[in-house]
């Protein structure tokens, strides 16, 4: 297995700097992948021998979980380190941890820091392939993969759909690794949310602004609604939780009034009946429990990727053979 | 008694006479004693020979950060007085917020102290506006004068309270000096880490506006105007703030301002990859800032080309982007920036720049040189403005070594840096001695 060989070449910091065919080879290399998850015995050997850190300064449970089930599918050894609790994650805490890792010569890092950068400062001083599993309001690229994946397989391309993100744009790295990798797969993408919560600048990403969600609905083929941090209100960016829902809440009353069916996407975890209404959450057109299966099937595949397997051979790989 | 000196053959520029000529100067008893054609050395003199070189009265930087007391770890007078010497200054204004602040007559006689046992460049001690810089009281600024302070700030900790720095724009005035702030409202740029805008956004950062510096510029000169104190603006970043303070001149207002080697050269792109050598306060603005800035130093808006010298050691920017310190060093890298890229770039020409880094900075804060008038204070500057060298920050003699400009191609390098007439630094002075 050769790092250098990997086209995804040695991390995956964010999805900024990918090209439109690296995308669809992680896409395409999590179709084989989503298979495995279905079986009895829920394991290839792929990464045999393998050791992975998940090293996570900031709690979270689901992009965890679904990293480790990930690496356990394939058979890597893993480790879970959690430096949750602000105080000890700060600056030289972050050089000295890639420095004992480094010694202790593991093969991967699955990072998850609440320092934008944090991801791609460690990819520059340690040899072993790291994955961004959220940096900050940086990036958080496995999880716009398994969105991109969601939306794929629901509409059978990207290209051409409209695509919104609706929310607290401003702290998001979902919604910047998701317009990164919408706009290089051809979709028209659009930001909604209170002037508050939208960053300086974005339009110049190539995105569409829209300052009410009655505006994104009408516009829209998907909505990925963001989940609204409950601390944006005590830092005075918005008046209520409840002004949030009325005036940029997603309702079943809002999307009724749309001429088409839209697709609802959410990262979790969901604030009901603030950002998205229990009825719109569990209905017909919600395909947010895919996302989640679509996550492992996607981290899988980056690992796969990453440890130097080749994209054709996933499907061989899954038959049993190593990368 | 230290011997006479004769500088010899050099390029003289001096704009308080209107020189530039290939003459002599000499200085004895610390002072400019003559400037001519083929001077006669007394006996015994030191001759340094300058063919080539430039020769200006010493720079001045109304603006470093030196760390004593507090930071030793960072700088100390000592060693930032010998970066100062290094980079071709013969002065430096020492900004007052170290630990413990420089807010009473024993911390600016402190600084003086250890300032005159360093024997490179002189360091002026810039006290306190606000007691321990929290902007509530005024600090003790007469007795601080009487010590030897030059200036008030509370740079590093912007007044917030208009009311204190319209006293503060008051009071100063009975002592004749200059009132320095670094202008922001910390309400509007609150957390933010660079320069908001595009790049910001698309690192994940927060940003600073250029309207958080903007409201306290126009805040400040209206101050200034209404109360007919002189108000020394540091660092300015904005091209609305270089506007603002055009216009304010222009109707008589008492305003001196700052521009920074960095925020002539560079822009917020400089952030892109999260370099901590990039993040500084106020940050890297757009390449229109960058423009203006330019401008305002070309035709004098702002007046005085200072460095913002910031040391921080080496771990503490070794981190995640929020989490390194504001700042980066300057002394070292000033003049062959300057000269390199802003006069052999065709922005200003020499005097200009002498202006700027000498003449300028010493009205603007009272100081003593300035000028190679005979009678002058004897502090000299000679570079060679054909030296090409590269930027290695290894070599620097301030502590640190936090830079963007490594690696960069200067053009014009310090020979003999001479304060009272004794050379601090160049060969024939201490540190070959």
């Amino acid at each position: 297995m050769n790092r250098t060989a990997s086209s995804l070449g040695k991390d995956l910091v964010g999805l900024e700097h990918l090209s439109a065919q690296q995308l669809l080879t992680i896409l395409d290399t999590a179709e084989p992948f989503k298979e495995i998850s279905e079986r009895r015995i829920k394991k290839v050997p792929v990464l045999r021998g393998k050791t992975i850190v998940n090293l996570f300064f900031e709690p979270s449970t689901r992009t965890r979980v679904s990293f480790e089930f990930a690496e356990k599918r394939l058979s890597a050894d893993t480790v879970n380190i959690s430096a949750s609790g602000s105080s000890v994650v700060k600056g030289e805490t972050l050089v000295d941890t890639a420095r004992n890792l480094e010694a202790m010569k593991i093969d991967m890092v699955v990072i998850r820091h609440g320092a934008s950068g944090a991801a791609r400062f460690l990819a520059e001083r340690i040899p072993s392939n790291v994955v961004n599993a959220g940096d900050g309001r940086h990036e958080h690229p496995t999880q716009a993969l398994l969105d991109l994946l969601t939306i794929r397989d629901n509409f059978g391309r990207i290209e051409g759909l409209k695509v919104c993100i609706v929310g607290d744009i401003l702290h998001s790295r979902v919604a910047r690794s998701n317009i990164y990798g919408l706009l290089k797969l051809g979709a028209e993408v659009a930001v909604c949310g209170p002037p508050t919560l939208l960053p300086r600048g974005i339009e110049q990403l190539g995105v569409t602004v829209f300052k009410r969600i009655e505006e994104a609905i009408a516009w829209a083929d998907v909505l990925n609604v963001l989940r609204l941090q409950l601390e944006r209100m005590q830092a005075g960016f918005l008046p209520s939780l409840r002004e949030y829902n009325q005036v940029w809440g997603v309702t079943s009353r809002r999307l009724e009034e749309a001429e088409k069916e839209i697709l609802i996407l959410h990262p979790g975890p969901m604030n009901r009946g603030v950002e998205i209404d229990s009825d719109v959450a569990d209905g017909p057109h919600s395909v947010i429990l895919d996302q989640v299966t679509n996550g492992v099937a996607v981290r899988m595949a980056v690992l796969y990727l990453l440890a130097g397997g080749e994209p054709e051979r996933a499907e061989d790989a899954k038959q049993g053979g190593e990368a | 008694m230290t011997r006479p000196l004769v500088v010899r053959g050099g390029r003289v520029v001096d704009p308080t006479q209107r020189l530039d000529a290939v003459v002599d100067v000499l200085v004895a008893d610390g002072h400019v004693a003559a400037v001519g054609a083929g001077l006669e050395a007394p006996e015994g003199a030191l001759e340094l020979d300058a063919a080539g070189m430039v020769v200006t009265p010493g720079l001045i930087d109304v603006h470093v950060h030196l760390r004593e007391p507090g930071e030793e770890h960072k700088e100390t007078i000592a060693t930032g007085a010998r970066a100062a010497a290094a980079g071709g200054f013969t002065a430096v204004c020492a900004m007052p917020n170290t630990d413990p602040v420089v807010d009473d007559p024993a911390g600016v006689g402190f600084v003086l102290r250890q300032a005159a046992a360093a024997r490179a460049a002189r360091v002026y001690p810039v006290g306190a506006i606000s007691v321990g810089q929290k902007g509530e009281q005024l600090a003790a600024i007469g007795e601080m004068v009487e010590a030897g302070a030059v200036a008030i700030t509370d740079d590093g900790h912007p007044v917030m309270d208009s009311g204190l720095m319209r006293m503060a724009l008051e009071y100063a005035q009975a002592f004749d000096i200059p009132v320095a702030d670094h202008p922001e409202d910390l309400g509007i740029s609150r957390g933010g880490v660079m320069n908001e805008g595009l790049v910001s956004t698309r690192l994940g950062l927060r940003g600073k506006p250029n309207a958080s510096e903007d409201v306290h510029i126009v805040r400040d000169l209206l101050l200034a105007e209404h109360t007919g104190g002189r108000i020394h603006l540091q660092h300015v970043s904005t091209a609305f703030g270089v506007e603002a303070i055009r216009q304010a001149k222009a109707r008589g207002v008492w305003v001196t301002a700052e521009a920074t080697p960095h925020h002539l050269l560079l822009t917020d792109e400089a952030v892109d990859g999260y370099d901590t050598n990039a993040k500084m306060n106020p940050p890297l603005r757009r390449p229109e800032d960058r423009d203006a800035v330019r401008e305002g130093l070309r035709d004098g808006t702002l007046d005085v080309l200072a460095t913002d010298h910031a040391p921080h050691h080496y771990d503490e920017k070794e981190a995640a982007f929020d989490d390194a310190p504001f700042g980066i060093v300057g002394l070292e890298t000033a003049l062959g920036l300057v000269y390199g890229h802003l006069v052999e770039g065709g922005l200003i020409d020499l005097a200009t720049m002498v202006e700027r880094m000498s003449c300028q900075p010493a009205r603007a804060f009272g100081l003593p040189g300035g000028s190679l008038e005979p009678g002058s204070v004897g502090d000299v500057t000679v570079f060679d403005p054909a030296a090409e060298w590269t930027v290695d920050p290894a070599t620097f003699r301030s502590k640190s070594r936090n830079t963007p400009f490594a690696g960069w191609t200067l053009k014009g390098r310090p020979v003999w840096t001479i304060v009272g007439g004794e050379v601090v630094y160049g060969a024939a002075g201490p540190e070959e001695g």
